[in-house]
């Protein structure tokens, strides 16, 4: 729920919002409220739509959404609260006296189905070719209140010119219900500051600074206010058709490679309850739509980790024994690309301290187009390379100027989680019902270090696993190798690792408390970056940070809706598969291994991986002129 | 804009914001003030003024297309504004309305060749038993008709 230090909850609004009782069997922790004929008992401060949401009682909302602070501003979920002169919003009206409410009185259905006919008079609706169609708030609110005609008009021509500058986020504002979801999202959830309101009256709309493109704001592309618009206002940039039309053509050789979270969540598209992953379900589908090949892209997660970790080690001992005061200590994770255009955008004169590994679908690009074009002995120009991520970032990311190290694009197309879903049910498949199958090698399967780099902690968690053994020779202090302080979802998590005992090479870490910090939600970066800036972070050495909420499993690119549940279910999909998988250390991942024998013969960080396997970044700074 | 336009920028708006505090209530002051000065606030100084108050520029944007009184682009030296609300029109704003238009060669919603006036309408000033009236800048005349209407105009600068 909201919390009161949140300062951006309007002063009107803020009186809305009333503590709840830390003991509830105090006099006047519950109150007794009866709602329709049911007499219920809550904690003091409860709003009335928590209560009736417990109670099975069903109130039509728009503006709310459990991520986000109470606006009140779309007034569908309005109620009737006996002896108040006008109809209460239930979203905003927290219970402090034994009320009565009425849910469907006539007054109530009469205006909740005016309040629909306006905002349908201000839409341009289009279902039949809108990718929202059959999981759109608005849409399933005029089916609801049984809206037969439009009786305050309704838009028959666009007003708005469709914003698709931005590789990642398309904006159409015709679609547009004003419920200021996505400017909360951007302001409050991810601190990133693109959207808001412009204008007043009926000439308000959703706008970005100076009504600039979002290609030239300072939009990380996470994506994130896609997840949490109510219509098809907000939507990816979905490269769906030119997919379609490289597996058609027989010259191409199209290769996938999947993330583990689309897989974590891919079934909910496909109404399974969320917490179920169909990793091998999916392998066939991809194979029937017709892919070439099918590779896992935790096996360039677990390169990430031979690299990052590698890298973290040499920046420790260049600190440690050299005493080279240019080292930049902690050093920051980069594989989450709204993360990485994040700090090039606020925090540019931290560069240095980012990992200069690409994400794991960059490295998977530009190793597919050289070492494996080498293996299938097939010419890199025929190769098209598709990465299946639960991100928008990582179609802004593939298109990056300098991701294209293998002498040719090195991913194609960035591929959301929906997207995906829209192809395969395109193919006429039921993905819960295929046949399992594996990845393809060369690749393989990986280990389980990758796997969890969709829950946010998880690529600390991997780096630790094999950072820890490669140090000391034994694996990490931790039962059954689950690093509990990486895992669940606080915010901004610390916690450290002693390292005793090393082997002769990494003696110079004996007796070194290894600290980390885990962060996700770009809001949580800033945290972290403020606290950078201060010096606090001085005895840290290596932190991760994930822009989505709740790491790549919450991303951009993932099945709308989204909660904290939810995304808890998937976190619990993920943990569940890396448990069963035999190898759960990135280093003992055998095809990492042979790569590193075959073709990055220098080992990581040596020359051919920091030619294909890392990059540099951009200052770009915060003023938009 | 030049380098030490900006700097000077910069400093009159930190000082605006020592003046009248950091919080988002002072917001509007700072905003009226730079308004105040300048007759517009340009996308640098939107820019500065969040990042001194710590919020992000886009709401700062948001506020100033909010308020009719606040402009994100350059406007003439001074504004007239016209009362267009139902007392003033049924007082005669029309010839109000025509006087003005004719005497400076342009329409409403224009500025003068020589930046000297932009030409703007006003809803209800509260002055509505003294219509029509006009609001010149920060000062309102009431009781108009063509001939005052001209010389007040020209005897701005
Ligand atoms: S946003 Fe919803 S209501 Fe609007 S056209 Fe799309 S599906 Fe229909
Ligand atoms: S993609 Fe992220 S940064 Fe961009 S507008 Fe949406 S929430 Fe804001
Ligand atoms: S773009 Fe979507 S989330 Fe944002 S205000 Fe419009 S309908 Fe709401
Ligand atoms: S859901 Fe309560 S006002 Fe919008
Ligand atoms: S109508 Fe013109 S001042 Fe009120």
């Amino acid at each position: 729920m909201v919390k009161r230090e949140n300062e951006r909850i309007p002063v009107s609004q803020q009186a809305h919002i009333v503590d709840k009782p830390k003991d509830l069997t105090t006099i006047g922790g519950t109150i007794s409220v009866q709602i329709n004929e049911k007499k219920i008992t809550v904690p003091l401060g409860t709003t009335i739509l928590e209560a009736c949401q417990l109670n099975q009682i069903h109130i039509p909302t728009l503006c709310h959404h459990p991520d986000l602070c109470i606006a009140g501003v779309c007034r569908v979920c309005v109620v009737d609260v006996e002896g108040m002169r006008t109809l209460q919003t239930a979203c905003s009206f927290p219970i402090t006296s034994p009320i009565k409410i009425s849910t469907s009185t006539q007054m109530v259905r009469k205006a909740r189905r005016h309040i629909i006919d306006l905002l349908l008079s201000e839409h341009y609706g289009e279902c039949y070719s809108c990718f929202r169609n059959g999981n759109c708030e608005l849409q399933n609110l005029a089916k609801e209140y049984g809206v037969d005609n439009y009786t305050f008009g309704h838009v028959e021509t666009p007003r708005y010119e469709v914003d698709n500058s931005s590789a990642a986020v398309i904006r159409d504002m015709n679609k547009c219900v004003l419920c200021k979801r996505c400017v909360r999202t951007c302001i409050d959830l991810q601190e990133v500051g693109v959207l808001e309101a412009i204008n007043r009256g009926h000439e308000t709309h959703v706008g970005t600074f100076l009504d600039k493109p979002l290609a030239d704001v300072v939009c990380i592309n996470c994506g994130q206010c896609i997840n949490r618009c109510p219509t098809a206002a907000l939507r990816a940039n979905d490269p769906s058709d030119e997919i379609w039309a490289a597996i058609d053509d027989p010259k191409k050789h199209v290769v996938i490679q999947t993330a583990p979270s689309p897989r974590a969540a891919i079934g909910e598209e496909f109404g399974i309850e969320p917490g179920k992953s169909f990793t091998g379900e999916l392998n066939t589908a991809l194979r029937r739509i017709g892919f070439d090949r099918v590779f896992d892209t935790n096996f360039t997660a677990d390169l990430t980790i031979m690299e990052e970790g590698t890298e973290l080690l040499t920046r420790l001992k260049k600190a440690l024994v050299d005493k080279d005061q240019s080292v930049k200590l902690p050093q920051f994770t980069s594989c989450s690309p709204g993360w990485v255009k994040y700090i090039e955008h606020f925090y540019p004169e931290f560069l240095d301290y980012l990992s200069s590994a690409k994400s794991p679908q960059q490295m998977f690009g530009a190793l597919i187009k050289t070492f494996y074009a080498q293996e299938a002995k097939i010419d890199p120009v025929d190769i098209i390379t598709v990465a299946l991520m639960p991100c928008a970032a990582k179609k802004f990311e593939c298109n990056r100027p300098e991701m294209v190290d293998s002498g040719f694009k090195d991913v194609d197309y960035g591929l959301t989680t929906r997207e995906m879903a829209k192809m395969i049910r395109e193919a006429g498949i039921f993905l819960p019902e295929m046949p399992k199958s594996q990845f393809d090698d060369p690749f393989g399967d990986a280990s389980g270090a990758g796997l969890i780099f969709g829950a946010t902690g998880g690529v600390m968690e991997a780096a630790l696993r094999t950072a820890y053994e490669l140090v000391t020779g034994r694996e990490v202090p931790f039962k059954n190798l689950i690093i509990e302080p990486c895992r669940g979802f606080e915010g901004v998590k610390q916690a450290s690792v002693k390292l005793e005992n090393c082997v002769e090479q990494y003696k110079f870490l004996e007796g070194v408390d290894l600290k980390f910090v885990v962060a996700h939600g770009t809001a949580n970066a800033k945290i972290v970056m403020e606290m950078l800036k201060k010096g606090e972070l001085n005895d840290v050495h290596f932190v991760e940070i994930m822009a989505c909420p709740g790491g790549c499993l919450g991303g951009g690119g993932q099945p709308i809706p989204t909660s904290a549940e939810i995304r808890a279910k998937r976190a619990e999909a993920i943990y569940e598969e890396e448990a069963s998988l035999p190898i759960r250390k990135s280093h003992e991942n055998p095809h990492v291994n042979y790569i590193y024998e075959k073709f990055l013969t220098d080992g990581p960080c040596g020359k051919l991986s920091h030619k294909l396997l890392h990059t540099h970044y951009t200052k770009r700074g915060k003023y938009i002129s | 804009m030049l380098v030490l336009e900006k700097n000077a920028l910069s400093e009159e708006i930190e000082s605006l914001v020592n003046q009248f505090g950091k919080d988002r209530s002072a917001l509007l002051q700072i905003l009226q003030a730079i308004q105040r000065k300048h007759k517009h606030i340009s996308d640098f100084a939107q820019q500065e003024v969040a990042r001194m108050m710590d919020i992000h520029p886009v709401e700062v944007n948001s506020v100033i297309s909010f308020y009719a009184f606040l402009y994100s682009v350059p406007k003439g030296r001074n504004i007239v504004r016209l009362c267009q609300t139902i007392s003033c029109d049924m007082y005669g704003k029309e010839k109000i309305e025509e006087a003005v238009q004719r005497e400076l060669g342009i329409s409403f919603g224009e500025t003068t060749k020589d930046k000297r006036i932009t030409l703007e309408y006003t809803n209800c000033l509260g002055m509505c038993d003294q219509g029509p009236a006009m609001l010149v800048n920060e000062k309102v005349y009431t009781k108009l008709d063509p001939e005052t209407a001209i010389n007040i105009l020209n005897a701005i600068k």
